[in-house]
């Protein structure tokens, strides 16, 4: 649904789609076998018929969509807001009350979508209807919209008069019976569609289909025809894996320890999970495990990997591939300094770090230097990092410093529910990132004024 | 007198309105090799349908007969929000997992420390609809954007002296409203898609335009960066029914799904970055395999009516969050393709949903004003 007429006024397309399922839906409660049983109410004195209570309406919902009798009720509601169904008792309360109130089903003459949009002219007839009939007994906003069209479409009030005393006539004809049923219908259409606070909106789009379009839908087509795809029996079981793999670590599906601080108010679980701790939990340690990705994008389970890399003498890789993300994702304004760096410690004969890379890479990265953009060590970087994937981190599981990691890892107990659940625990504020932002500047800041050396830490 | 103004105006607007209904509705007439393109183009799409349909041997809800059924599921809002004039448009987590950022029809940015429901700070944007907030992946920032046609990034700042407006830095652009925005890997990039039916990628810091994504025929309404290990590409879905996943750096679109009958309201990836669900006026979600290059499952029940505003995963990606237009949130079994349970609570639309960083709760904003937290 975009805004681009909403806020002119304008209407959605999107409601055509509900229009049509709503409809579907109506459809089958009128199904003359599975249908709903209808029966005849009584309004004052007349009868009326093929009505039905809201109690049944709801229980033919539950039934038939095996939902529940809350879902059901929520679904009536949607049904009478937009008027498929109207109430006999106090029409102007659009709500579907689950008791034996009345309903019936509103014909599809008058159905929104039918009859969209409601014409002016029709609204002043049945305004004007209503005027000759009970003198002088418009409601308030009726009154006040009668006027306004008076005013707006004066040319053509005796044509509009004509019709409303002409209608009336006609109706006079008929049973009474018809005749409430007619004004009843009539009267719900008019309150959906031009309700005392308009409430529903609508609205349509213009799709830009030009030549240049199609041209390029023509390409993208020709493309994807040579893609390599992938069987469904294969991909599809790459669903179950993730899910079985990470479902101990999902607190939505399986809690999570000490508590959910959102139900508990207690916020240990996000104590014990912060960036970096003395000692991390179990759960956290063993994702490091499922694949480098996750190992990389944890700040502790980064540098323990550093440590590690450390003593195999192959740090650089890391440090590289940091550096690199670094311009990628950095300002515009550093890349070229950046790059010079890079190549300065990674790339240059005798380099402090020096990058093991394939020759080829490396002429091609050597080459893209002399012209330095965002992504001028994408490839370089890439290859370090499939050979950090493929060599490094795979030794790093089965090595000692993860094994002990993994051993000394905390799990935590499950805190025990509270002994009065009615006192609430106080909920603790915590230090906003802006803030820690701003004091470690100010801090930095300070260091320099003073001239001391700042520390050369990494700042990922 | 307020109220019959109102109507007077409402009226006027509407006429106008419908005195253009009839050409809107009908297409620009077509000149001859316009409609030769066009069935061209229409020609290759089924046979592109076709290739795909050629590797599909299974069904997802086949292949999940074995995995476990999930129990009964209960889920409460654990917090309300209530501080917002108006509409809630949007909203965004912040890396911590307890601060979120919201937007509002009121032109009102709130941030909320949400696990105290304190609000930390407020914005008063100069246009109404913000529809696109997001959070600065440091939690420094936050950017937001909608009927200005601009994404603009303040920084948050916490001298309660500090008018946050005097820092504001604008540093998207585009000809139509901005209908989404989010961080890259950084603070120092913004992805932004747009009315104009553009996405594009910007430098914050010179608010020069780094890349544009042209490929979808209307309005793109949402987007979501893939997590994956070389981090380049992210899918974006539009009013023209189609999902677009575009490469990043080359700004060419990689891949394209067309099966959803109404716009795509919102798009978000599977953890794993193999494949994204989207939520659509068509009342359905669906989830498209990447490496299949195919729609793989269809979320719906014909209980269900009312659009889809905004999905996301669980952290494990085997629940399915959905915020509806008729109010309510359902919360579907990916693998099997259920419905595990219906939420009821907000009083209007929900027009926002987002699970937080940690998976802990998702937290939903509505037309009713308020934001809820579930958990």
């Amino acid at each position: 649904m975009t805004i681009n007429t909403l806020a002119k006024g304008g209407c959605h397309r999107e409601q055509m789609a509900c229009f049509r399922k709503m409809e579907k839906v109506i459809v089958a409660m009128q199904d003359p076998d599975m249908g709903m049983k209808m029966r005849n109410q009584r309004l004052l004195i007349t009868v009326i018929p093929h009505a039905m209570t809201g109690h049944d309406i709801i229980a033919w919902l539950t039934h038939k969509y095996r939902i529940s009798e809350e879902e059901s009720l929520h679904l009536g509601n949607m049904l009478v807001k937009y008027g498929y169904i109207y109430p006999l008792k106090e029409p102007r309360c659009l709500v579907l009350r689950p008791d034996e109130s009345p309903y019936r089903f509103q014909t599809p003459y008058f159905w929104t979508s039918t009859r969209w949009p409601a014409s002016e002219l029709d609204y002043a007839i049945y305004l004007a209807k209503k005027n000759i009939r009970k003198q002088g007994e418009l409601m308030e906003y009726e009154k006040e919209r009668y006027s306004l069209l008076h005013k707006r479409i004066n040319h053509t009030w005796d044509f509009v008069v004509m019709q409303a005393r002409e209608q009336l006539r006609a109706s006079k004809q008929r049973r009474k019976a018809d005749r409430i049923v007619l004004e009843c219908q009539e009267q719900a259409y008019w309150l959906i569609n031009r309700p005392p606070v308009r409430s529903i909106t609508l609205y349509c789009i213009q799709l830009y289909c030009n030549s240049d379009y199609y041209k390029r839908e023509i390409e993208a087509c020709r493309k994807a025809l040579g893609r390599n795809r992938v069987k469904s029996s294969i991909c599809l079981e790459g669903f179950l894996k993730y899910s079985e793999q990470y479902l101990n670590h999902d607190p939505i599906m399986q809690g999570c320890l000490p508590s959910n601080p959102w139900i508990s108010d207690d916020t240990a679980h996000w104590t014990m999970n912060a960036e970096i701790v003395p000692v991390p939990t179990r759960l956290r340690v063993e994702r490091w495990s499922f694949s480098f990705m996750e190992l990389l994008n944890d700040a502790m389970g980064r540098r323990e990997f550093m440590t590690y890399l450390e003593k195999e003498f192959s740090a650089e890789n890391l440090y590289f591939w940091q550096a690199c993300e670094d311009i990628r994702h950095g300002e515009s304004s550093k890349i070229v300094e950046k790059v010079e760096d890079i190549y300065k410690n990674f790339l240059a004969p005798g380099a402090a770090r020096w990058v093991n890379i394939d020759s080829k890479t490396m002429d091609k990265t050597l080459e893209g230097i002399k012209r330095p953009h965002r992504f001028v060590m994408d490839d370089a970087q890439m290859h370090i990092y499939f050979l950090m994937k493929k060599d490094s981190y795979p030794r790093y599981l089965k090595s000692d410093l993860y094994k002990n990691m993994l051993a000394k890892a905390i799990v935590p107990q499950e805190t025990k529910k509270s002994v009065f659940p009615f006192m609430r625990r106080q909920r603790h504020s915590s230090p906003s990132p802006a803030q820690t932002a701003t004091q470690a500047a100010e801090e930095e800041g300070l260091a320099k004024g003073a001239g001391a050396n700042s520390a050369a830490g990494s700042h990922f | 007198k307020y109220l019959s103004t109102f109507i007077k105006t409402l009226y006027s607007t509407s006429m106008i309105f419908y005195s253009c209904v009839l050409y809107i509705i009908c297409e620009v007439p077509l000149n001859e090799t316009l409609a030769h393109l066009k069935t061209e183009s229409e020609t290759l799409k089924s046979k592109l349908e076709e290739e795909r349909a050629k590797l599909h041997d299974v069904e997802l809800h086949q292949v999940a007969e074995k995995v476990e059924g999930l129990g009964q599921f209960v889920m409460k809002t654990r917090r309300t929000l209530k501080g917002h004039g108006n509409k809630v448009l949007c909203m965004d987590w912040c890396k911590d997992k307890r601060r979120i950022v919201s937007s509002s029809q009121d032109g009102k940015v709130i941030v909320w420390d949400a696990f105290t429901t304190n609000k930390e700070h407020a914005v008063t944007m100069p246009c109404t609809w913000v529809m696109a907030c997001a959070y600065a992946p440091s939690g420094c920032a936050v950017a937001c954007g909608g009927l200005d046609n601009k994404c603009s990034v303040y920084p948050l700042s916490l001298d309660k002296n500090e008018n946050l407006a005097a820092k504001k830095k604008s540093v998207a652009m585009h000809t139509n409203y901005l209908s989404a925005c989010s961080f890259t890997n950084s603070d120092m990039q913004i992805l932004t898609s747009s009315g104009d039916g553009t996405c594009a990628l910007w430098d914050v810091e010179s608010g020069q335009l780094l890349q544009s994504f042209h490929g979808h025929a209307a309005d793109v309404l949402c987007l979501d960066l893939a997590p994956s290990e070389t981090g380049n590409t992210f899918v974006s879905g539009g009013c023209d029914k189609k999902a677009n996943v575009w490469d990043m750096r080359s700004g060419q679109c990689i891949q394209s799904f067309e099966t959803h009958e109404s716009d795509i309201n919102s798009v978000r990836y599977y953890p794993s970055g193999d494949a994204f669900a989207s939520g659509s006026d068509d009342a359905t979600c669906r989830l498209y395999d990447l490496r299949a290059d195919r729609e793989v499952a269809i979320y719906s029940k014909d209980s269900i009516i009312f659009g889809v505003s905004s999905v996301d995963f669980s952290l494990s990606g085997r629940l399915l969050f959905g915020g509806y237009n008729d109010y309510t949130i359902n919360v579907w079994d990916v693998l099997k393709g259920t419905r595990v349970s219906i939420l009821f609570g907000h009083e209007n639309r929900v027009s926002t949903l987002r699970v937080s960083p940690d998976g802990t709760a998702f937290c939903t904003g509505s037309w009713d004003h308020t934001l809820r937290i579930w958990a």
